[in-house]
């Protein structure tokens, strides 16, 4: 049914921090493997090695520069997935009920055999998160690696979206939004995490955490004063020693 | 919006279609016989042809009987489901007068009611649409009920209610222009409220995911013919209203009939590719192409 629950138990999500994200992709790449390999049909890739290649993907990073009115240029990576978000458009535009939010923990999914791939979803998601697969007709979107994160048969640690177990840099985040007492909440808290497009009503249930500002020279370092020169006029010994040398031939340093 | 042909088609035929069947249904003398099997047969092949046309832009099409399922939350299946009511209703209304020769008049109201519903829920599934600030105001239904009603008035010969029905909907199409142009500018999105950095300053896109075009940006970012926009809008209000209107003020002659009605055709199919081409759906901020 595309009637979206009043309430779900929990409230799975990621944190994707744009402080850590260093664009190396790393995440889109792992994504695309588990997910071709796994639940539902594979993401095809179409002219892979031609001119012009094109695929399906769940997760994009862009990259952005945000130019401040002073200063320089900050250049930010931006990982893109599907937000599972509380007030998804995407799910009740769906005609066959193929589009839906689980109840148990707030994942939005697609049952790919009742979905005839009329593509009405992805025109009501804002964030580009769903894609049509070229190959199988069937809308493709982020699982948050259902078949990853209460599969019993993988390691503890793996049992994770795999961009999360992935990413060399730390900067995403798993886990349950509607308990502040969570990781992510906390992160979400104490970093000012906040929500993309917030005018669309979406209620997105991902959030991200603003990158630091940039430095400038001017800022006082908190290891300048470890860095100054100790003493300026050599004293003691080393004094004694600067003056017997200056008093040898061939002149002074 | 990337203008897919079988959308453009759908939307053009089952508009005036539908537009026919309203008609036929609240004809208080309708046409029986003969008569009556041509103008029926016309206004089917226009809804149903278009209807079909539908399915072409599909993944699965075979699966489309699924889609009568969601009427509860989904314009789109509230569509499928009014249009086979509608359909239904006014084929037994058709046979009635065709083979019986005889005026049902409540199965022609039941059935012209479900023909004007058939089209505000296609309007629906656009005007419903967040993501297109183009699309998303009660004037879409407004343009696509008036287009119909004239196509439809066209279409069974009502001269003056046609005449009356175009400039209306040559009034709506003229604002819907106006607003649209100024409804992603104006709905306050824009690539700082996508990213949640515009407070920092300028956002710009500096490089997108990948080297080639995918999905996303073929569907959701067509810009081709952005350039002859405003030609096509002359063209297409021309071909709509205009040239209809003046073969309506003539003396009656078959052939400007079929002029008007012609001309009418291409003028709403050039105005619904409009529809499509020129609507900016937000995801093309995240590509930095709007």
């Amino acid at each position: 049914m595309t009637d979206l629950p009043a309430k779900t138990d929990r409230t799975l999500g990621l944190v994707i921090d744009l402080d850590t994200c260093v664009g190396c992709h790393a995440c889109v790449i792992s994504c695309k493997g588990w997910n071709t390999e796994n639940y539902g049909a594979p993401l095809s890739d179409q002219r892979p090695y031609g001119t012009e290649p094109m695929g399906t993907f769940l997760n994009r990073v862009h990259s952005y520069e945000v130019q401040p009115e002073q200063g320089s240029a900050q250049t930010v990576h931006f990982p893109k997935s599907c937000l599972h978000c509380e007030n998804a458009p995407c799910v009740t535009v769906c005609p066959t009920g193929a589009s839906y939010k689980r109840v148990e923990d707030g994942i939005v999914l697609v049952n790919e055999d009742h979905c005839i791939g009329c593509g009405l979803c992805a025109w009501a998601c804002p964030y580009g998160a769903r894609e049509l697969d070229q190959a199988e007709g069937v809308m493709k979107k982020c699982t948050l690696c259902v078949d990853r994160i209460y599969n019993e048969n993988l390691p503890e640690e793996d049992q994770i979206p795999s961009c999360v177990r992935t990413c060399p840099a730390g900067a995403r985040h798993f886990g349950d939004l509607s308990d502040p007492k969570s990781d992510v909440s906390q992160l979400v808290e104490s970093r000012g995490g906040f929500d993309l497009m917030p005018e669309m009503g979406t209620l997105p249930v991902n959030k991200y955490l603003p990158p630091r500002l940039k430095d400038s020279w001017d800022d006082q370092s908190l290891l300048a004063p470890l860095l100054e020169p100790v003493a300026e006029e050599p004293q003691g010994f080393l004094g004694w020693l600067d003056k017997a040398l200056d008093k040898l031939p061939g002149g002074t340093a | 919006m990337h203008p897919a042909p079988s959308v453009i088609v759908f939307s053009t035929l089952s508009g005036l279609g539908f537009g026919l069947l309203f008609w036929l249904g609240i004809d208080p003398t309708p046409p029986t016989g003969l008569t009556a099997f041509v103008f029926f047969a016309i206004a089917y092949a226009l809804s149903v042809g278009g209807l079909i046309s539908s399915t072409f832009h599909l993944g699965h099409p075979e699966r489309a009987w699924r889609a009568l399922s969601q009427w509860r939350s989904s314009w789109l299946s509230r569509e499928g489901v009014s249009a086979i009511l509608a359909l239904l209703f006014m084929g037994l209304h058709a046979i009635s007068l065709i083979f019986l020769e005889m005026n049902a008049t409540a199965l022609g109201l039941i059935g012209a009611a479900l023909s004007l519903f058939t089209v505000f829920t296609t309007s629906m599934i656009y005007a419903q649409l967040e993501t297109v600030p183009r699309w998303k105001t009660p004037l879409t239904p407004a343009l696509y009920l008036s287009f119909s009603l004239a196509g439809g008035a066209l279409l069974s010969g009502l001269v003056n209610m046609a005449i009356l029905l175009l400039v209306i909907a040559a009034i709506f199409q003229f604002i819907w222009w106006q607003r649209g142009d100024a409804a992603l500018s104006d709905s306050g999105t824009d690539l700082g409220t996508a990213t949640g950095l515009g407070e920092r300053g300028t956002v710009r896109s500096m490089a997108h995911p990948h080297t080639a075009p995918n999905y996303l940006v073929r569907e959701f970012i067509y810009v081709i013919g952005r350039k002859h926009a405003q030609k096509l809008r002359r063209i297409a209000f021309g071909l709509t209203f205009v040239l209809p209107i003046i073969c309506l003020l003539l003396p009656f002659s078959h052939v400007l009939a079929i002029i008007a009605v012609l001309s009418h055709v291409a003028g709403v199919a050039t105005s619904r590719w409009l529809f499509f081409a020129e609507a900016e759906h937000v995801v093309g901020l995240y590509y930095g192409m709007r």
